[in-house]
Formats: C-alpha cells, structure tokens, sequence
C-alpha cells in the first residue's frame, strides 16, 4: 500500500502547494489554472473503504513499529560496543616496523607532500652508526599528524614509498586539547610485537635497505642483539628478540 | 659612463647573425650560438644534464640529441645520419634543426639516454635531498619512458663519502655530466674532485682491475685500487651517517698527503672556498650538502630572494626557511654582481643569525645585583635616553656602530650621532685604519658613484690589487677575475709578501712586498723605472683598475701613494672593504670628519646643508669639529674623557689592542649596545637593546662598488631594525629621528644625495722607511675567508672546510730555525705567543705570516700586533701527527 502512494506520480498528490515556476508556466490548452486544478484534484487521504479500516485506522500508523519489533536490531551500542568496521576503513595512522624492529619510514615526506589538508609534519635526519632507526641512510626523526586537519582520505598511504604509513581501523579519535590531538611519532609508532628489537639498532649483517625492502630480512638478526645488548642491556624487547634469531639462526 | 659597451658573457660581440630553422621556426642568433640557446631564445627546451651556460660545453651526458640538417655546397639541405649533441654544436647558416618536438627519431633518442643514465642511477629519489628538484627527476618523467628494461643488478659504490665536511657525494646517483668538476676547474680553480676510471664498471673488478668511472678526490681507498683487497677500507668511516647498507660514510682524503696550509681544519687536502656552489649545479643528488642533508624537501621550503651579508660583494642568494628557521642559502642570479656563483660562506654561514645567545627582550643591569636583566622596551628605552643624555651633557658619548649595518641603518646612526647626541665621535671602522684611510674614504669614496663595476673588472686590460687578497676578502671578485683572466681579457699584478693560492689562480704576478712597504712600491710604480715600467705601463692602459683593500690602512702613506699612482698611469682606483656595512657607512658619513653624501665635517656650507635636510633650526646646528676615531674614543672612555659609548654589532676581537678596547669598555661610564647577540662587550653595557639580524629586516647593503643591494625581510618577526631602534632611543630623548621606515629614510637619503660642493682633501701621508731590528720579523697577516669570526658560529659542517692555520716563513728563515714544513713554530708578539705549524713559502726573509683571526691564532689578542708588526719566532715542540679527524 505504501509501497504504491510512493511511486504514485507526484501530479495525483496536487494537494500539495505548487512551486512558483509551476504557476507561472502557461496553462494547458488555454484552460485556466482553476479548472486543471478541477479537473485532476484527487482527495487529501484515501478514504476507509471498508469496516476493518475504519476500526484499525487509528493504530494504522504503528504499522511499521510493529514490524519493525520483529526486525534485527540495528541500534548501536556504541560507546559500550563497538561496532567492526570494513577491513580498509580509513582509521587513525600508524608508523610500521620492519619484522626486525626498524622503522620502515624514511622520513622522505612524501605522506606529507601528497597530504591535502596539510596535516602531517615530517622532518627527516641521519641514520649513524650509533643510532640506526631504519634501513639505510635516512629515517623519519620527526613524524606529527595533526588530526584536527586529517580528512582520512588516505592519499598519504598510497604515497607512502616504504609502506610505512598505513591507516588502522581505530576511529575514536577525539580529545579534550588540541595538543593531543597532533600525534607525535611515539604515538604513530606500531607497538613492537613479539621477537621485535626496538629501534636503534645496526641493520641486518651484510643486508642493504633493498634488502629489508624486499622482504629479505624476517626477523632480528644476531649482529643486531648483540649491539642492543652491549648498548642498551636493559632494553625490555632484548629477550623475546634473542629468542626471535636464535630460532630463525636454527632454521637456517 | 664608460664608452666601451660590455659584451654579454657567453655571445661574442659581433652582431652579424646567423640564421636557422628550429622545428620550422626561423631564428637569428649571432654567430657562435650553441643550438641549445639558438632553441631556448624561440622558447624551445631541449633537455640536458651537463649544459651549463657558465661552464665550457662538454656534451658529456648525451641527453640534448637532435637532429641536423645543414646544406651542402650546392645548398641541399641534408640531415646528418645521428642524432647531434645541441649543447656543443654551434650553428651554421640555414641550419634546420628538428628537436624532439618534430622529429620522433630526436625523441627517442633522447628517450634512450635517460633509460641509460637511470640503469645505475639507483632511484632513492624518496631519501635523495635533491628529490623534487631535480632535472634528472623532471627530464625522465618528461622525456623518458615509464619503465626500465634493465633487469640486472645495479652497480653500487660505497656511500657517502665526505669530500669535505661539507660536501658528500654519492656515486651511484652520479650521471658523470661533469658539471661540478667543470665548475671547480674553469671557475673557482681549485679541482678537488675530478673524473676517475674509464667504462661502466664491468663485474669481475677483482680479476681486472678496471676502475669504473666515477667522480672522486685521487684516494686509493675511496677507488679500491690500494692492494689492500676487496672489502678492506683503508679511509675512516665518519660516525655522523651510514649508507644504506648501514655502514658509516666514508672519508675521503686521508691517506692523501699535502702541504699542511692545503689542508682544511679537519686534516684532508683544502676543497674550495666556493666548493657549495657543485651541489647546486649537479644536476642530480650526487653532491649534497652536510648541513641541509635529509632535513627539508624543496616543497616545504619557502624562497625569499636576498642579499649575502658577510663580504662587501653583493652577493645575490636565495634563502629557503621552513617554519621560521633557514634550512638553507643558495646562490641567486644576478649575470652583474655574481653571475651565478657565491663563496661557501655566502652559501653555509646563516646559523649565527639564530643561535641560542640571541638577544629577545633589552637587557638592563639591575641596581642592586649588578647582572644584566630583561625588562621591557619602554624601562630600557628610558634607562638608555637618560643616561646617555647625561653622558652627553657630561663630557660627550663616543658612537661606535660597527661595518656590517645596512646602509638604512647606518644613517639613522650617523643622524643619531649628531643630531641626538650632538658628537662627531662616529666611526665604523671595527679594525685596524687611521687617519690617513679617513680621508682617503672622504676624499675618494664617500659620494662617488660607481666608477669601477665588476663589468669593468671584467673588461680592464690590468688589475693591480693593493693589500687585498681577493680570494679570501672578496669572493666574488676573485671569480670574476679568475674568469676575466682566463678569457686573456685581464691580467693581475699584486703587492703580497707572496704568491698566494689565489693570486695564483689569477695568475697573477707577484710585487714582493713586506708588510709597511707597500707605499714606498706604489711610489716605485709611479715613478715608472726599473722592474715596475712594465707595471706601470700597463696601468696607463685604458680602463685599467688599482683595488685597494681595507688592509692598505695600516700602512702609513699607502693610500696617499695608491691615489698618487692612479693619478700618475690614469688608472681607475676603487676601495674593497670587507664587510658588507662598511661601504654604506661612508657613504652616510660614519667617519668622525664626514657628513652623509661625502660632506665634510670642516666644510660649514656642508654642514648647513646637511641640517638643513635634518630640519635642524638656527639655534640647533651640527657639531663642526671633526670627532675622535675609533681608537681616540675607546681610549677616552676608558680614561673617562667621553662619559658614555653606544654601540653597535663590534666584536671585540676585531679591534687592534683586543685587550685594550674590552677593558676601555669596561672602564667606559654609561655603555649602550644595540646588538643581535650577546658578545663580550655585553657584559659592560649597561642597557643593551636588541636589534634585528638580516634575515628579520629589511635593507640595503652597498657592494664595495656602490651598487645599492636592496634585499627584503625574511622572517615576519617583531624585531627591529638599528634605524627603527634608535629612532625610539631619539624619542625617548626627546628629540626625533625619522627612521622608522624604509620609505622615510630613502626619502631623507635621496635628498641628501647630491653634493657639488668640496670633498675633502686627499691624504698626504709620507711613506715611511721599516727596518726590522735584528732577530724580528716583521708580520703579515690578514682574514682567512673562512676563520674563528662570529659571522661563522654554529656552522661546524663549514668551520671543517676552512685552511688549517699556518705560519708560512721562507725557506731560509726555516732553515735558520731548523723547522721543516709541519713542524711547530712559535710566533712571539709584545702579548703573548701563537704556536702553529710551518710552512716554507717562498717569500721575503724578515716577513712571516700568519692567519689574523682562526682558530688559535687570533693574533690582536694573543699578540697583540696586527699587520706590519714586529715579533720574533722561536721552534716549538715537534708536530704531533694524527690530528683528530671528523
């Protein structure tokens, strides 16, 4: 029934008010406007046609609620649930590790280049042998992302040479202060997961950035834990790390 | 002015042209064009990588292949059966050319040269410095294929390796277009990197030994040919980056030995003062700098043209900041200042504008403590205009406000002297000068317009320099006439104690001249016998140039004899300071017996003219005594005579008596300083107010030729100018200055600009004989371009490419002391001593030099005598080899 008011041609519902540029357009075959209107003005409401109408006509408007009590849910709960998203929805950002704990990004700014809200602030600097962060000569030694201006478009992942930057699927993104709301590299950065060395540290033994691009390098290497625990002995990672290439040394 | 009309560099003079046809547009250039620029003219670009307007042509990349057609003896045009190199082929009359615009066979040639320029190229462009402007970048997204057909390994170099501190070079991004060592040889002369090896680099190194081409310094381990085996570096590894296989960059140099003076600071052979200037012309990111490495992409930058502040050359840079900090300067474009060029220190030394010691906010010192306080403007303004009212009552302020203002400053400094504090006790000159260059300045420079240009460098038949010693005083005028000379337009003759390294690559020669005789060889000269009738002949030449420097002060009767000599041989005489102020402070009048607009003090119509332009009414007239010089006013403030100084950016170690001044300052009664940073005269001020560095005002600086340099504000910073300052410091006084502003100061200036009247006499100063008394030397000295001076603070990357300090000594001076080069020797001076190694140079007997302001050899302070003066050299304790390295 409603299905069919719905399609019905808007020219049968002319109890409704005209737009101006419909009155003024010239009337059909030199009628006036009174007598088009006489002629095809159909009621406001169909009329109850029968007795059951009349009894359920004023409840006939719960029609739908009453359907709709046997529908699923689809009210969120949201602060207390939180709804999944699709796999690629465009969610906060986050700095990828290479699987031996460096950091993928290079620090070349081109996240920042494509960026068209202008939201991502990048510096780069110089890997040293004292203080390597990632493969190769140069890393990423400032990385901010200012979410009040980020549109999640995702331009900047696609640029992304390394596929250092990557978008997650957290959305709850809202704060109190502007401040926190500009995300600095700590907070980018993916946490270490498990047989991760955290960074700085030498990269591979006799491995070139090609390498780790190329996905040659699949977890820490004995050189690098070994520099990690002669630099810093207490770095809370050094133990699943060791574990990490003393399993990897066997397998070779 | 001058008759002569100066050909544009590059065209020959001729005007007869020569038509041709490109891409079916006829063009006429004059005879000699390369197709290159006959296409640029009718706005056709060619691609290209080692074409270079500046540079020789070289056609060592291939990219500008096109085709040719030329007619033959019975006038069929016929197309030549290759493509043709366009940068190195000139055209010839009905010439067709079919670029790659109209011809697909110029098209994909130029195609397959960048596919073969990218098959080593390593495409890092994501960490490359240069990725974004880069034409290698540019050209293959333009003129090249999408893909690469080369599938095998590429060929690598160990990277980066530091050439100097500052300049690193990659290998692998290198298209061996040769630009930089073109540049390094046929501009600045020095090529310390040039083209090694011979083919691609075929695998299998090992078995034949084959030295892939490259760019490098001559360094066996760098070249892996020093026996030591693959894999075995024998260079250091530097500990500030790593390549990309994670290793430290490479050092390059070190097993390299040279003269000790050829060193730079860190121990490996001497680059180039202008060595900066090979990153910007290489075409991809080969050559990058130290300094600006991985810190900014060229779309973050923003770009303010502007004007070098550290020489009196004029130099034209660009400056590139990024949030408020400049990450970088690059050389700008001006074909008649510096073409093209501009020396490192132009280039690398900007840190010093916004290190830590800034002043922000105007200092006072507390009643009660003593110490130097922040307070506001308006405390220190009125703290300030009362006691230097007092001052001034009392016994007079002596103003001193330093050679590195603008010229809009300097004249609000000048006016401030006399107007506001009623004293001809103004003078500039933070350094050694006397009376003699006053009047030189008032009688020869101040007021005059531009005589000699560097155009006319460029066109005179003979350069004679006088206590100047272009390379490391006036970059920019060395590089113009190293290219004059090399042109054989120009020949240079210089008065040195010896032949340097850049009146060697000036080819010039050489007047021995000890230190204080430099008068009595101008007389020499004039008088035209002997030895010097060649000399002088070539002065009379038309168009020849006498450069004087600002050294040539010390010497009694040297300018007296250099404006005798010009007017004896007819040559053109200009005066080369070496700040980037001093220039505009004569020509505002910050001289003790000059007005602006070269009035002298002693002329009374000069003087009404003047207040007359100040508005100044009859009972308030200009003081008419000529003032105290610098040395006068630092001695009567410290003995009381003057009750106050103002002054402006001095360093301390500048000034003849270093000791002496400080401790006068520090004597002095009432000190007010308008300073960019905290030095070591701040301590004594009393009120110290913060003044603008270049980069935050706006401005004007006068080349050393008068060539006004106008430059724009960088920063948009509540900082304020010298002028702006002083003019709050007048109304505080209760008087008025009228030099807020840009505009009303040019309005003042202009109409202070003409004056007819009479300028001051020359100096008639006698030369006076030297004789050395037994056992002393007499000493010759002057800057190193690149030294211990403040200008160059917080810039290590550059201090690293300086001369390594030496004491050059002849060689029988040496053997008398039993030293050989690199051994220690000990200068003794009235104050103290300076201990540095030898070099044995050819030179007179009884002179030794030394640097006058590097690091450890400041000699005001740890000799306490300058140029001229007498000290006594005793050996020292053997040299220690293997000086720390970075």
């Amino acid at each position: 029934m409603s299905d069919e008011t719905k399609k019905s041609p808007p020219e049968e519902e002319s109890g409704q008010p005209r737009t101006s540029s419909e009155l003024e357009q010239p009337a059909r075959g030199g009628q006036s406007i009174d007598e088009v209107k006489g002629v095809h003005a159909p009621d406001l409401l169909p009329e109850p046609k029968n007795a059951v109408e009349k009894f359920v006509a004023p409840v006939a408007g719960f029609g739908v609620t009453m359907a709709t009590l046997f529908k699923p849910v689809v009210t969120e709960q949201y602060p207390r649930e939180k709804a999944p998203v699709e796999p690629r929805f465009h969610g906060r950002h986050q700095l990828n590790r290479h699987p031996d704990g460096l950091e993928k990004c290079i620090g070349c700014e081109l996240c920042a280049w494509a960026c068209p809200a202008d939201a991502i602030f990048v510096e780069g600097a110089n890997n040293t042998p004292e203080a390597q962060y990632s493969p190769g000569e140069r890393y990423g030694a400032v990385y901010q992302i200012n979410y009040l201006r980020c549109i999640f478009c995702g331009l900047c992942i696609e640029a992304c040479p390394t596929r250092a930057l990557t978008m997650t699927n957290e959305f709850e993104l809202a704060d109190q202060t502007r401040e926190k709301l500009i995300f600095t590299k700590d907070d980018l950065l993916a946490p270490l997961r498990e047989g991760m060395l955290a960074a700085p540290h030498p990269m591979a033994e006799g491995t070139t950035d090609g390498s780790y691009y190329r996905g040659e390098v699949t977890g820490p290497a004995r050189n690098s834990v070994e520099w990690v625990r002669e630099n810093r002995p207490d770095e809370p990672s050094l133990d699943s790390a060791a574990a990490a290439a003393e399993r990897s040394g066997a397998t070779k | 002015m001058t008759a002569t009309a100066t050909p544009k560099s590059g065209t020959p003079a001729a005007a007869e042209g020569v038509n041709v046809t490109i891409d079916g547009v006829e063009v006429s250039v004059p005879k000699g064009t390369l197709i290159i620029r006959a296409a640029e003219q009718i706005g056709i670009q060619i691609p290209r990588f080692c074409d270079h307007p500046l540079l020789k042509p070289a056609g060592a990349c291939r990219q500008c292949l096109v085709m040719v057609a030329t007619p033959d003896r019975e006038g069929n045009v016929r197309e030549m059966p290759k493509p043709q190199a366009s940068c190195t082929m000139e055209v010839s009359p009905g010439m067709v050319v079919s670029t790659q615009r109209t011809s697909a066979v110029a098209d994909k040639a130029q195609h397959g040269v960048i596919e073969f320029l990218l098959i080593n190229h390593p495409l890092d462009c994501p960490v490359c410095d240069k990725g974004g402007e880069c034409p290698l970048q540019n050209q293959a997204m333009s003129n090249g294929n999408a893909g690469s057909r080369f599938t095998d390994v590429k060929r690598t170099y160990a990277k980066p390796i530091k050439i100097s501190t500052e300049i690193l070079l990659d290998r692998d991004r290198c298209i061996l277009c040769q630009r930089c060592t073109r540049f390094q040889e046929e501009i600045a002369g020095d090529p310390f990197i040039d083209l090694q090896g011979r083919g691609g680099g075929a695998p299998g190194g090992a078995e034949h030994g084959m030295l892939p081409q490259q760019i490098g310094r001559f360094d066996e381990g760098v070249l892996g040919f020093s026996g030591l085996g693959e894999g075995v570096r024998d260079v250091a590894e530097t500990d500030n980056m790593v390549g990309p296989d994670g290793d430290a960059g490479l050092l390059s140099g070190i097993s390299y030995t040279v003269g000790s003076a050829e060193m730079d600071a860190t121990g490996r052979p001497f680059s180039s003062y202008f060595s900066g200037n090979t990153i910007q012309i290489c075409p991809v990111g080969a050559l990058t700098s130290a300094t600006y490495r991985f810190r900014a992409r060229p779309f973050d930058l923003v770009s303010v043209e502007s004007i070098a502040e550290h020489d009196a050359c004029g130099a034209a840079i660009r400056i590139d900041h990024r949030r408020d900090v400049v990450l970088r300067r690059l050389a700008g474009e001006d074909p008649a200042v510096n073409e093209e060029w501009i020396t490192d220190k132009d280039r690398f030394a900007f840190p010093w504008q916004s290190l830590p010691d800034t002043v922000k906010t105007p200092l006072v010192r507390d009643e009660e403590t003593g110490e130097l306080v922040p307070t506001s403007w308006s405390e220190a303004l009125a703290l300030a205009a009362q006691g230097l009212a007092q001052a001034a009552a009392d016994g007079g302020v002596g103003v001193l406000p330093g050679g590195r203002l603008t010229l809009e400053d300097a004249y609000a400094w000048s006016k401030f002297a006399r107007v506001v504090l009623g004293t001809n006790d103004v003078d500039f000159r933070a350094r050694a000068a006397s009376d003699e260059e006053a009047e030189f300045l008032g009688h020869k420079v101040a007021g005059s317009s531009m005589d000699v240009t560097y155009a006319d460098l460029e066109s005179a038949p003979h350069v004679l320099l006088v206590g100047l010693e272009p390379e490391d005083e006036a970059g920019t005028i060395f590089l113009r006439l190293r290219k004059s000379v090399l042109a054989k337009k120009t020949s240079v003759t210089t008065l040195a104690p010896f032949a340097t390294r850049g009146s060697t690559k000036v080819r010039a020669a050489v007047v021995t001249t000890a230190p204080g005789t430099e008068a009595s060889t101008l007389a020499a000269i004039a008088a035209g016998g002997g030895e010097l009738a060649e000399l002088a002949e070539a002065l009379r030449a038309d168009g020849a140039v006498i450069l004087v420097g600002e050294r040539l002060a010390q010497v009694p009767g040297g300018l007296t004899a250099a404006l005798e000599l010009a007017g004896a041989t007819g040559a053109r005489l200009a005066w080369v300071p070496r700040r980037a102020g001093d220039r505009g402070a004569v020509e505002v009048g910050l001289l003790p017996g000059l007005l602006p607009g070269g009035r002298p003090v002693s002329d009374a119509e000069a003087r009404v003219d003047v207040a007359t332009a100040w508005g100044l009414d009859g009972d308030r007239s200009l003081p008419a005594e000529v003032g105290r010089d610098l040395a006068t006013i630092l001695r009567d403030a410290g003995s009381g005579d003057l009750a106050g100084l103002l002054l402006g950016g001095i360093d301390v170690e500048d000034l003849p008596g270093a000791g002496e001044a400080e401790r006068a300052v520090r004597e002095a009664g009432f000190v007010v300083q308008l300073e960019v940073r905290t030095s070591a005269l701040t301590r004594y001020a009393d009120v110290v107010l913060p003044v603008a560095p270049p980069s935050h005002k706006a401005g004007t600086f006068l080349t050393w030729e008068s060539r006004p340099r106008p430059f724009g504000q960088v920063f948009a910073t509540s900082s304020r100018s010298d002028a702006q300052v002083l003019d709050m410091l007048a109304a505080a006084m209760g008087g008025a200055l009228g030099t807020h502003s840009l505009e009303s100061v040019h309005r003042e200036l202009s109409e202070l600009a003409a004056w007819d009247g009479a300028r001051q006499p020359a100096p008639s100063v006698p030369a006076e004989a030297r004789a050395a008394a037994e056992g002393e030397y007499t000493l010759a000295t002057w800057r190193l371009m690149l030294d211990a001076a403040r200008g160059q603070d917080g810039e290590p990357y550059l201090a690293g490419t300086a001369h390594r300090p030496v004491v050059r000594v002849s060689a029988a001076t040496a053997a008398g002391l039993d030293a050989a080069d690199g051994d220690r020797l000990t200068v003794v001076g009235p104050l103290g001593s300076v201990t540095l190694p030898v070099l044995v140079t050819p030179m007179p007997d009884d002179v030794v030099w030394l640097p006058l302001h590097s690091p450890g050899s400041s000699l005001y302070r740890m000799l306490g005598v300058g140029s001229g003066g007498s000290v006594r050299l005793e050996p020292a304790a053997r040299a220690t080899t293997g000086e720390v390295l970075r």
